[in-house]
């Protein structure tokens, strides 16, 4: 059945937690280890992750490669095709430590690269498509080299993640000994398929980080409309998509973050109907164009990037996310509880409503490669992907 | 092939072998007939005769094509039709039905002809499919409780939109291409003004306008009273160009240029003279008692450029304020053939599947050529993909749809929105006897024979219409909810809630489904 392969995907049920700073300052990460395992039973010790902002200063300028390999072998070939397609500043493996509960842990390693991507390309193409080289080369590294898992590849981002509870994770990664200024935390509770390395979350593409609780009944129609733009779905879970799709909508169509938000959980027809003129058409044309990309079935996510993190719920508010704000921190998480276990008295706390996002930006030039997405991006290569019929 | 001479006829009477061995026989119980004669009157093939002398009524079987009506509207319940039970010797091969064609071709040495769509048992995949369901992980949403949307846009979109900031709100660049607006991705089949009546149409129209869809004019042009539905109305411009003109155009929303048809694919059509009354000349521009005739090509499209050259042809003549779609039957190689059209600029492109109904095709065409639209719509849906151009262009799916499990597995399977025919007929009351052919249609659809057009007044259609879709969107709202989705869109081409029962390996690759178990 080669042919369907990569069509499956798994359910989740799971519990979210993250935290940003919106003023850039580091956050430890044993403060994300503590909201997340607060949230234990919403996972049943098949997946945990982290996504870390922040993390590697030192290459702030390199994408940070985070593999997870089977074997030796597969890692092998992924050096092969780095060394060719990339410049590398530094490779070490990723710290671990045994952890009571973690066997058989597969290879983590993590290279700093830049990509080769130069001379008359870069001229004509723009240093903005250094990053669709680098999205085609995990594509290639997950599609092409058996064994091998692009587990994120941002910049001074990463993600850990893997099969045990948030605690056994955070201690295998080490996770106390990283500081970051966003943080997302995940804990799983995969019901369909059993849970392994690479399905765990956070899901990453460049330094999009998704964190996921619930399932994405449109998985088969959100996969196929990625497959048109190039994605292939190969990780076997839902949430993939989401990190794919805000990677199309934000980065390569240029969408304002808030807008890409209303194509994954857009307002329902009746509320369009009701909206102001303007409004209702650019309702109406983000539906009727990204109607492929809307994010059906019950759904909280977090998703992270090197400048914001955001928050949303399905547009009919099937699983839980609670919110909250202390000074310069924002909270997000599946439970009050989750909150209130690292910030006891947050100076305001909301449940955000259905399809509604919580967009919070760290202040302008804070950090180094900072991205803001609230007017689109900077330099998106959005006209260049705008193609109307018969032009 | 040489012609009979006067020398070469028979000149004695020769027997009809058809005759001999009708279809089907008619039972009258003598104790419940009270020789009312509603039969005589309500049989327009003339099944039931009255002999006024002797005030007996009797039946000519050889007549009856099973369309019911007498059985129907007999007062007392004294008719039964039935199969007629004599039996031929059994065959595999030689069935009683390939029996019976030989005897007719036999007896008249024409070309047999049928109505209606494919009646062999050609596999129908969408008895193969079965749809997904939620638990536990993934609620189910109730559309009693829960909004539940079917609104479906059809016409060309970009791949993204440019959005910018205006007063300090997100505002589009530029407008979006045209769009039509459907409250529910069920459209009404084209069906001409002759082929059925007048008030058919009617029904048709009144439904399509106040379910908020679209029906289709077929080649027959537009009826002078059905242009105040012209924002729910798809013009056709078929080979034949009957009743085009640019009022016409402009009447509806969407322009169709039909090049093939499913029940038959290769072929134009044919309206008999007897059929062009005096309104239908008016409506087809062509002379009353003519034959209207549709070739089988277009004779300005040839190519693929041509086809380009008549899409905006179209488009220049009406301003550019009208979608232009195109109906092609689903053939052997329908991927590729719908690619060209969407690069031709065609907004929707139309397949039309092997079991899709027709008024009258050779019997040997209807059931032997084209391939089924589930096929069909899955290569056309996945071939649009893998060239980056599926939103150009909408793809609407028809032929065999027969219910709204039919249109859910379409959609799932890629299609935007379907085209009905057939069950838009049987909800006006048609029994499938198949012989729309001979214009006699004794329940008033698919005739112009005034006595008959009165039977099946445009309310009553309009009334059974409009029931019969609401029903159908209601039952797609609750399979939407039982799958966990709450938006049409999001089952477009999610062949993921699709499972296979017993279909070959090569089969599930064609539509992109796993086997149930998986």
């Amino acid at each position: 059945m080669d042919f369907l392969r990569g069509l499956s995907k798994d359910i989740s049920g799971c519990g979210l937690s993250g935290v940003i700073h919106r003023k850039g300052e580091l956050i430890p990460g044993e403060v994300i280890v503590k909201s997340i395992c607060c949230q234990e039973e919403r996972g049943n010790g098949l997946g945990a992750g982290f996504a870390a902002y922040g993390i590697y200063p030192d290459f702030a300028d390199h994408y940070a490669l985070h593999i997870m390999a089977d074997h030796k072998k597969a890692l092998e070939e992924v050096e092969e095709l780095l060394a060719h397609r990339t410049y590398m500043a530094h490779e070490e493996p990723i710290p671990t430590r045994r952890t009571p509960g973690i066997e058989n842990p597969p290879l983590f390693k993590r290279y700093f690269v830049k990509p080769k991507y130069e001379g008359e390309v870069r001229e004509v193409c723009g240093p903005e498509d250094e990053d669709d080289y680098m999205v085609s080369l995990v594509m290639e590294i997950n599609t092409r080299i058996p064994g091998a898992y692009v587990i994120s590849s941002g910049k001074n981002m990463g993600a850990f993640k893997g099969v045990g509870f948030p605690a056994q994770i955070a201690d295998f990664f080490r996770i106390e000994e990283y500081r970051a200024f966003i943080w997302t935390a995940h804990n799983r509770f995969p019901t369909n398929t059993p849970g392994w390395w690479g399905g765990a979350h956070p899901f990453t593409i460049l330094d999009w980080s998704i964190v996921h609780n619930g399932e994405i009944s449109s998985y088969g129609t959100n996969r196929r409309y990625l497959e048109m733009f190039g994605y292939h779905c190969t990780l076997l879970t839902d949430t993939e998509v989401v990190a794919y799709l805000l990677d199309l909508l934000i980065r390569r169509h240029g969408l304002p973050i808030e807008v890409a938000c209303m194509a994954l959980a857009p307002p329902f027809w009746e509320e369009i109907d009701r909206m102001p003129e303007e409004e209702r058409e650019l309702a109406r044309a983000v539906r009727t164009v990204y109607g492929a990309a809307m994010l059906n079935g019950p759904f909280a996510i977090l998703f992270a990037y090197n400048g914001g993190l955001v928050g949303l719920n399905d547009r009919v508010k099937l699983r839980p996310l609670v919110a909250a704000e202390k000074g310069d921190l924002v909270y997000m998480a599946s439970e009050e509880a989750a909150i209130r276990a690292i910030c006891p008295d947050p100076d305001r706390v909301w449940a955000p409503k259905a399809g509604e996002p919580v967009i919070v930006e760290l202040e302008p030039g804070v950090i180094p490669n900072q991205r803001s997405y609230l007017r689109g991006p900077e330099r998106g290569t959005g006209a260049a992907a705008c193609r109307y019929p018969g032009e | 092939m040489g012609e009979r001479t006067k020398k070469d006829s028979p000149k004695k009477k020769v027997p009809q072998w058809a005759k001999f061995f009708p279809d089907f026989v008619i039972e009258r119980d003598p104790e419940k007939c009270i020789k009312c004669r509603i039969c005589v009157r309500e049989c327009s093939y003339g099944a039931h005769i009255w002999n006024a002398k002797k005030k007996e009524l009797s039946e000519d079987p050889t007549k009856c094509v099973g369309c019911h009506r007498c059985e129907a509207m007999c007062p007392t319940r004294a008719i039964v039709i039935r199969r007629n039970p004599s039996e031929f010797r059994e065959h595999a091969v030689w069935t009683p039905w390939h029996i019976k064609n030989v005897y007719k071709q036999a007896d008249q040495g024409g070309v047999l002809l049928s109505s209606t769509g494919c009646a062999k048992p050609i596999r129908t995949y969408f008895d193969h499919l079965v749809l997904d369901a939620c638990q536990v992980t993934n609620p189910p949403i109730d559309p009693l409780r829960e909004p539940m949307e079917l609104r479906t846009f059809l016409g060309p979109k970009p791949d993204a939109l440019e959005v910018e900031v205006r007063d300090g709100k997100f505002r589009l660049k530029r407008p979006l291409p045209r769009q039509i607006q459907l409250e529910v991705p069920i459209m009404f089949a084209a069906m001409s003004y002759g082929a059925i009546s007048l008030h058919v149409h009617q029904g048709l129209a009144r439904a399509a306008r106040d379910l908020g869809t679209l029906y289709n004019t077929g080649e027959g042009g537009l009826h002078a009273s059905l242009y105040e539905y012209g924002s729910n109305t798809i013009v056709q411009c078929a080979s034949g160009r009957f009743g085009l003109h640019v009022d016409y155009l402009n009447a509806g929303v969407a322009i169709e240029i039909k090049i093939g048809q499913g029940a038959k694919p290769g072929i134009g059509g044919h309206l008999p003279g007897e059929k062009v009354t005096e309104e239908i000349s008016k409506t087809r521009m062509i002379p009353v008692g003519s034959d209207a005739l549709s070739p089988a090509p277009h004779h300005d499209i040839y190519s693929i450029e041509d086809l380009r050259g008549l899409i905006f042809a179209l488009k220049e003549a009406t301003e550019y304020q009208k979608l232009v779609f195109v109906k092609i039957a689903a053939v052997h190689n329908v991927a590729a053939i719908a690619s060209g059209i969407v690069r031709a600029g065609a907004d929707a492109v139309v397949i039309d599947g092997l079991k899709g109904g027709t008024g009258a095709a050779p019997t040997m065409f209807r059931d032997n050529i084209g391939i089924p639209i589930e096929l069909a719509v899955a290569a056309v849906d996945q071939r649009l993909r893998e060239e980056g151009i599926r939103n150009w262009a909408s793809v609407i799916a028809s032929g065999g749809i027969r219910n709204s499990a039919d249109v859910i597995k379409l959609i799932a399977l890629g299609a935007d929105a379907v085209y009905i025919g057939t069950p838009a007929l049987i909800a006006v009351g048609c029994t499938m006897c198949q012989h729309c052919f001979t214009g006699k249609c004794p329940w008033g659809i698919a005739t112009n024979q005034p006595e008959l057009i009165k039977r099946l007044p445009p309310e009553v259609a309009y009334e059974k219409i409009y029931n019969l879709v609401h029903g159908w969107a209601h039952e797609m709202k609750e399979m939407l909810g039982a799958m966990g989705i709450n938006a049409i869109e999001s089952l477009r081409g999610n062949r993921d809630k699709l499972r296979a029962v017993g279909l070959t390996e090569k089969e599930m690759e064609i539509l992109g489904v796993k086997h149930a178990g998986e």
